[in-house]
């Protein structure tokens, strides 16, 4: 039974992946092992399709808002968009206040797209992956934001908005002046402040994906744990069916906060990065 | 759990996300939002202002009501004094007509005493000389005492 139960976990983290295997084909890999045998010229087939696929349906569902949308009287879809829109709007306009038509939309598409990826956690961790075996796939992790690669993924590409605002609105030199001079106003402070500023830096991009992938992996994990209890008995099912839907309940409040925070914190990293003025 | 190229094209994928919200769902969304916004502001002034006109409508037409049930009163007050005067006219008239009538009627009956006076005056002449007949016998003249029984029945 442990051997099994190992296993069931096991599987159910480990992504279905396409890569480069150590002989130098390219192939899926058929076991964790194989997976990380393939190092960095690997891709995640599950990750970047459930991405997409969700990703594909903020982009449908919201422009189908847009183009049937009418400053008349709202139906349900556009109130709802619109609800969503005007949220992130006045979250925007409250943290961001210079003037840069990405910010809005990039935090709209971080909200949505995250918490669709979040959402997936919600469905019963078996039905997908197992369906998936049916028609021969072997693994398939439907929660995208479980995947670090994802979450870091798009972590750094706010790292690189952050670093290219940066440098756009003070300059590459008032960038590095920013990094030198900053906590400490001094000369000889430069090395101490540059590794605090730098750490401060990075930390940005690293706190950001790891949150969101923390928070999802673990939630992952209790709903796997708990998929466990079903196959322990009665009583366990009964009380693996309670716990499930009480941490699903719990667990709707996580991702819409893991999705909100992600998509605030891009707001505010990218406010700091249009600072100009020294404080 | 290992990275991959997965980040690559999660990232790819990202920035092709964001740039179609950016260009395609942001700026129509809110502009139709801005547009409602306008047209319930214009819709809410609009509100206000005919909401005003009423008010003021109806004040005038308290106004006017006003005016016209004093002009009825006005009106009312005139045909009853009016009326009290074709009555009382009429009564004058009619007390004038009255007394017209009681003095025709009167004159009338003065004018037929008269004639009745007269009538027995004459009468009485004759009945006086009859009887001063039956009393002498036959010794009265009658174009004699004539004179003398017509000025005694002239006194009567």
């Amino acid at each position: 039974m442990a051997g099994s139960t190992a296993e069931y976990i096991q599987h159910h983290l480990t992504n279905l992946t396409y890569g480069q295997h150590p002989d130098g084909t390219w192939g899926f890999a058929h076991s964790a092992q194989e997976a990380s045998a393939m190092g960095f010229m690997s891709i995640n087939v599950d990750s970047m399709g459930w991405s997409i696929a969700t990703g594909l349906i903020f982009i449908l569902v919201f422009r189908r808002a847009a183009v049937i949308a009418t400053s008349g009287v709202p139906g349900g879809l556009q109130n709802a968009v619109e609800m969503i829109v005007e949220f992130i709007d006045e979250t925007t306009q409250s943290i961001f206040e210079y003037k840069n038509d990405l910010i809005a939309p990039l935090a709209l598409t971080i909200f949505v797209w995250v918490f669709l990826m979040n959402l997936m956690d919600l469905v019963p961790v078996d039905w997908i992956p197992e369906l998936a075996k049916l028609v021969g796939i072997s693994h398939m992790k439907v929660v995208a934001s479980t995947d670090p690669n994802v979450t870091m993924a798009m972590a750094l590409s706010v790292f690189v908005l952050i670093l290219y605002y940066s440098i756009k609105c003070k300059g590459f030199m008032g960038f590095l002046k920013e990094l030198s001079f900053h906590p400490f106003p001094s000369v000889f402070a430069i090395p101490v402040n540059f590794i605090l500023e730098f750490v401060t830096l990075i930390a940005k991009p690293l706190s950001l994906g790891l949150r969101l992938f923390g928070n999802m992996y673990a939630g992952e994990m209790i709903f796997i744990l708990i998929a466990l209890m079903f196959g322990a008995g009665a009583i366990f099912f009964v009380f693996g069916g309670v716990l499930q839907w009480a941490w699903a309940v719990f667990h709707v409040l996580i991702i819409t906060l893991q999705a909100f925070i992600f998509a605030v914190l891009t707001i505010v990293y990218l406010a700091q990065a249009h600072e100009t003025d020294e404080h | 759990m290992n990275l991959g190229l997965t980040i690559f094209g999660q990232s790819i994928t990202f920035f092709i996300f964001v740039w179609f919200c950016m260009k395609f769902i942001w700026p129509p969304l809110l502009a139709m939002m801005q547009q409602r916004q306008e047209t319930i502001a214009a819709g809410l002034a609009a509100a206000e202002e005919a909401e005003l006109k009423l008010a003021d409508a109806a004040s005038g037409a308290e106004a006017e009501m006003a005016q016209a049930k004093q002009e009825a009163a006005t009106i009312l007050d005139q045909a009853r004094s009016r009326a009290n005067q074709m009555i009382e006219e009429a009564k004058g008239e009619a007390r004038v007509e009255g007394e017209r009538i009681v003095e025709g009627a009167r004159a009338e009956i003065d004018q037929e005493i008269n004639r009745a006076k007269e009538t027995l005056r004459a009468q009485v002449s004759t009945l006086v000389i009859t009887g001063a007949e039956r009393v002498l016998e036959s010794s009265v003249d009658v174009s004699r005492h004539n004179d003398m029984l017509d000025k005694l029945a002239a006194e009567l």
